[in-house]
This record gives structure tokens, C-alpha cells and sequence, in this order.
């Protein structure tokens, strides 16, 4: 059986707007995801996803409840430094995460805020410069990076830290496709290769089938929960949710509704087609 | 689209390039107070020969020697010409009306100018050979020792480090805007400079709120990754003083103590 990497229990938050009222932005959520997992966490705008991203690595403290790390609760303030080099983060901006002036010296940032011995980082960098593909550019200034690269980078500055875990918000929301499938493939190998348990934020529903479990949120509670396969074949109503249904479940839907019997769980195109021609 | 450089760091490979950019602080240093300390014309020329030694082994083209001169070229001139004017003394060498050019006017005003024009170039010098970054790199450990009385090394490093990360992206977002507001109609070009400076209010405002923004992300982005200030933290590039340096350091303070000793 797989460890439990991350463990949240009745957790809430409350974000204190400037007029002194609260604004509850997770409410009463528990949740378990066991290493190696690969989850993609759906909702519409607002619905907390955010929220919830930044309480894993505690930067924000749930106001009530308990999230534990790797067995390391985010409530104590010891094991903050712990949190956060398990758990890394990837934002949606590709430029305001990067701190550094060129490429190898980002990658470097975060082992240097932890201490880590110059011919150790070195080393670190090589490697993770290697993973995202960018060795070739370790000298170059980030701004002249495309998009993808420099989310890839910034996957690098994370996983040169070692991570158990990789959040990412919505990180290929400002890419082109390209960009995308170059930031998508990263962390698929990283979660197959190295192991990385991933919590993708996504409002893209094709980048969620490829999980092993999908998250729906909605008004800052899990308003759903399964693999892709039953998420979206079409027992849930996504709509109400304020989602979109992806294309070739879509398709499958209304192909349903016309009187073909089109077995449930199939996501991509190869499958719908070899269905369709068998 | 232009590009900024801060300091207009000139990349080579040449002695000065090389040295550890905080013997090349601490050596500035040394070297704006002899300027100071200098009482005579020969020790200008010693001290401008030593300069003029020093620019010919970076191979720097002069272009960017005069460049870097430009913006006080102004300064200097009135300098000169107020001094000339008004500084009274000696032989009377041109009458004018009431105005009067006298030796002691012509000596302190090329005095003054020598001076300024000597600080100055020693100054382009050092910032055309070495890279912001390993300046911010030179200041934070010689600010080190002042942490206990308050002056927040780190944080100023850290800071310019930030800064020249960002120029090119507000420069680059900056260039969007401008042209999305003259695809609109929004007119940057024409006018009196009042116009112009109100006509730039569509531009900065969207500019200075966007900043402000990054200037939040990045820093919930810092602290992701583990980011709490100076404290235990390493460096990927540790500096490191080479004998060059030493003797870098031991030939500026010795014309210090020389032009001390002899007075010129
Ligand atoms: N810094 C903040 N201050 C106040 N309210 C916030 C803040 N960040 C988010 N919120 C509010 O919290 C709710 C959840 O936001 P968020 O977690 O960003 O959702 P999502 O990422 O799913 O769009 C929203 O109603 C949002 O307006
Ligand atoms: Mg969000």
C-alpha cells in the first residue's frame, strides 16, 4: 500500500477582507493523496483551488482544521521550512516566479535559501536543468525565455529542492499549445519517473483525463471525486458545476443521446474512434 | 526595442573585468578620496596617467569612455565657467564690462574640473568592467559588517537583483501598452512637454498597477521556495579575492599613502 503523502482534515479558511468580514474560501474539506498520485483539481473561478494550493505548502494556515505533510503538521511554525521543501510550488505567471538573472542562478535561489553546499548545487542544477530540458540555456537571461521554457524552469527551481510533491496553479493557463504540451509532458515524467506526487490545478479538462483522480470543487468544498473515467462520463452534471465537459466525452454524450451505445469511460479520440470502428 | 543596461556593463576578459568586485568597490573608494586628498596639477596627471594606464588593458573602445562622460558634461562646464566668472585673485588676464577672467578663476576652475572629470571616468571605468550582478554581489558582503547597526545588505542586494530581473519585463510590457493605447488613438509624441508628460499617465498607470502585482506574486513565489532572508543562506557564486586582487588592493592604497606622504 502507498503512503499518505498529504493529509487534510475538516480543514476551513477564511480570508479576511479590508471591510473586517470574513470570506470563506475552503470549507470543511478533508482530503487524502497518497504518494506518487497524480490528481487534477477542476473548479470554476473562485471555487478555492488556489486557496486550497497554498495551504498544502503553508502559506496560508487552515483556520480550522489540520493539514499534515509527510507527517509534518503546516499549523506548526517549525515545520514550515520542512513543508515547503517537500511540497513545491508552481504558480500561474511563468515570469514573476522567476527571482534571478539568468537561468542557472533561479534554478539555484531555492538551494540556496536552504543552505546547500555551492559544488552541491552545482551539481543540483546540472541535473535538474537536464530533467526540464534546458541544459542548454543555463546561461541565459529568463525574459528571453518562451513561456513554456520558463515555466520550465521554474519547474526546475522546484525540483532541484527535492520535492515529495509538486502544486501547480494552473500553469499552462497563460501558454500557447505548444508551451502546454512541453509543460505537461515535464511534469507527467516527473510524476513517472521520479515518483513526484502531482496536484495539478487546471481549467483545462483535457489535461485532467490524463489523472489518476479527479478533484471537483465547487464554493470551496469537493463537490466531486473520482478517476476521469467517472468524473466525466456524464453521470455528473459538470454544468452546474460551472465546468465544461471535454470534447470527446462531450461527444460521446450526445453521440449516447442520438440511440449509439457508447460504453462509459472513453476519454481521448484513439478511443472513441477504434470504439466506433470495431 | 531598446536595451537598458544598468551601468553599462561592457563583458570581457581583462584584468579589471576579473578582479572580485568588492576589492573593485573598496578600490574605487580608495581612489575617490586620493582624488580628494590631491593638492597639485603633477599629482592630477600622475593619478590621470594611472587611469588612462588602467583603460588601455581593458580595451574598452573609447566611445563608451565618452559616453559614460556625457550626462556630466554639463556640470562640468559650469563649473568652469563659474569659476572662471567669479572666483577672484591674482592677475587679471581678460576684462569684459563688468565681468573679469582672473588666475585665480582659471586655477581653481581647471582645478575643479581635473577633478570632477578624473572622478568621474575612474567611476565608468569600474561600472563598464564589472556586472551589476556581481556589484550587488560586492555590496552585500561589504555591507556586512553594518547588518548589527542596521543597514540591510542583503535586502538592497537582493533588491537590485530583483530590479535588473525585471527592467526587461516592464520595459517589454511598457512597449505593449504603448502600443495598444496608439491603437487606440493615445498620442506620446506631439505636444509641449506638459502634454506629453500628461499624455503618459494612460501608460504608467497600468504599468505601476501591473508591477505591484508581480511585486505580490513573486513574493509568495519567494517564499514557496523557501526564501526567509539573509540568514543561513549559501551562494552559488561564492566570491572569492585571487592574488590579482591583492595586488589590486595593495597598488591603490600605496598611491593613497604616496600622494599623503608627498603631498602632491
Ligand atoms: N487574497 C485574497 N483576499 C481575499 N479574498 C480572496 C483572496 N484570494 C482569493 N480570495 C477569494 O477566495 C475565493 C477563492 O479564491 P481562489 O482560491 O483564488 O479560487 P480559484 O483559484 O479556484 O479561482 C474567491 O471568492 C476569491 O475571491
Ligand atoms: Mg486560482
Amino acid at each position: 500500500m502507498r503512503s499518505v503523502l498529504l493529509d487534510l482534515k475538516d480543514v476551513t479558511f477564511d480570508y479576511i477582507l479590508e471591510n473586517k468580514q470574513s470570506l470563506r474560501a475552503v470549507n470543511d474539506l478533508s482530503l487524502q493523496v497518497e504518494e506518487g498520485e497524480y490528481i487534477a483539481l477542476i473548479g470554476p473561478n473562485g471555487s478555492g483551488k488556489s486557496t486550497l494550493a497554498r495551504l498544502l505548502n503553508a502559506l496560508l494556515i487552515p483556520l480550522f482544521g489540520e493539514i499534515q505533510v509527510d507527517g509534518f503538521a503546516t499549523r506548526v511554525e517549525e515545520h514550515r521550512w520542512e513543508i515547503r521543501r517537500r511540497v513545491g510550488m508552481v504558480f500561474q505567471n511563468p515570469d514573476n516566479q522567476i527571482v534571478a538573472t539568468t537561468v542557472q542562478e533561479d534554478v539555484a535561489f531555492g538551494l540556496e535559501n536552504l543552505g546547500v553546499e555551492t559544488s552541491e548545487i552545482l551539481q543540483r542544477i546540472t541535473e535538474s536543468l537536464n530533467r526540464v530540458g534546458l541544459s542548454a540555456y543555463a546561461e541565459h537571461a529568463p525574459h528571453l525565455l518562451s513561456g513554456g521554457q520558463k515555466q520550465r524552469l521554474a519547474i526546475a527551481g522546484v525540483i532541484a529542492m527535492r520535492p515529495r510533491c509538486l502544486v501547480l496553479d494552473e500553469p499552462t493557463a497563460m501558454l500557447d499549445p505548444r508551451g502546454r504540451k512541453e509543460v505537461l509532458d515535464t511534469i507527467h515524467s516527473m510524476n513517472r519517473q521520479e515518483n513526484i506526487t502531482v496536484v495539478h490545478i487546471t481549467h483545462f479538462m483535457e489535461e485532467a483525463l490524463q489523472a489518476d483522480r479527479v478533484i471537483v470543487m465547487h464554493r470551496g468544498e469537493i463537490a466531486a471525486m473520482g478517476k476521469p473515467e467517472t468524473i466525466f462520463n456524464g453521470s455528473i452534471d459538470l454544468h452546474l458545476l460551472g465546468l465544461e465537459v471535454p470534447p470527446i466525452p462531450r461527444l460521446a454524450e450526445m453521440l449516447r443521446a442520438e440511440g449509439l451505445t457508447i460504453p462509459t469511460g472513453i476519454l481521448d479520440t484513439d478511443d472513441l474512434v477504434s470504439y466506433l470502428c470495431s | 526595442m531598446r536595451s537598458l543596461t544598468l551601468g553599462h556593463y561592457l563583458p570581457g576578459n581583462s584584468l579589471l573585468h576579473r578582479m572580485d568586485p568588492r576589492v573593485k568597490l573598496v578600490s574605487l573608494l580608495v581612489l575617490i578620496i586620493a582624488l580628494f586628498v590631491i593638492e597639485t596639477f603633477l599629482g592630477f596627471m600622475l593619478f590621470g596617467s594611472f587611469i588612462f594606464m588602467i583603460f588601455l588593458s581593458t580595451r574598452l573602445p573609447w566611445r563608451y569612455f565618452f559616453r559614460g562622460l556625457r550626462p556630466v558634461f554639463l556640470i562640468v562646464l559650469i563649473t568652469l565657467i563659474l569659476h572662471f566668472l567669479f572666483t577672484k585673485g591674482g592677475q587679471v588676464y581678460v576684462r569684459w564690462g563688468p565681468l573679469t577672467v582672473e588666475e585665480a578663476g582659471i586655477y581653481l576652475g581647471s582645478f575643479m574640473t581635473l577633478r570632477l572629470v578624473l572622478l568621474v571616468t575612474t567611476t565608468v571605468m569600474i561600472t563598464l568592467t564589472t556586472s551589476p550582478i556581481a556589484f550587488a554581489d560586492g555590496i552585500e558582503y561589504l555591507l556586512r559588517p553594518f547588518r548589527r547597526m542596521g543597514v540591510p545588505g542583503h535586502e538592497i542586494a537582493m533588491m537590485m537583483t530583483i530590479a535588473l530581473r525585471f527592467i526587461p519585463t516592464l520595459m517589454e510590457e511598457g512597449d505593449k501598452i504603448r502600443k495598444a493605447q496608439m491603437a487606440r488613438g493615445a498620442d506620446f509624441e506631439t505636444g509641449n512637454i506638459f502634454r506629453r508628460a500628461r499624455n503618459l499617465v494612460p501608460l504608467l498607470v497600468p504599468l505601476f498597477v501591473s508591477a505591484f502585482r508581480r511585486a505580490d506574486e513573486l513574493a509568495v513565489a519567494m517564499e514557496a521556495r523557501c526564501y526567509r532572508g539573509g540568514q543561513g543562506r549559501t551562494r552559488l557564486r561564492e566570491l572569492q579575492a585571487r592574488p590579482l586582487d591583492y595586488y589590486g588592493l595593495t597598488t591603490v592604497t600605496a598611491i593613497l599613502v604616496f600622494i599623503i606622504l608627498t603631498g602632491v
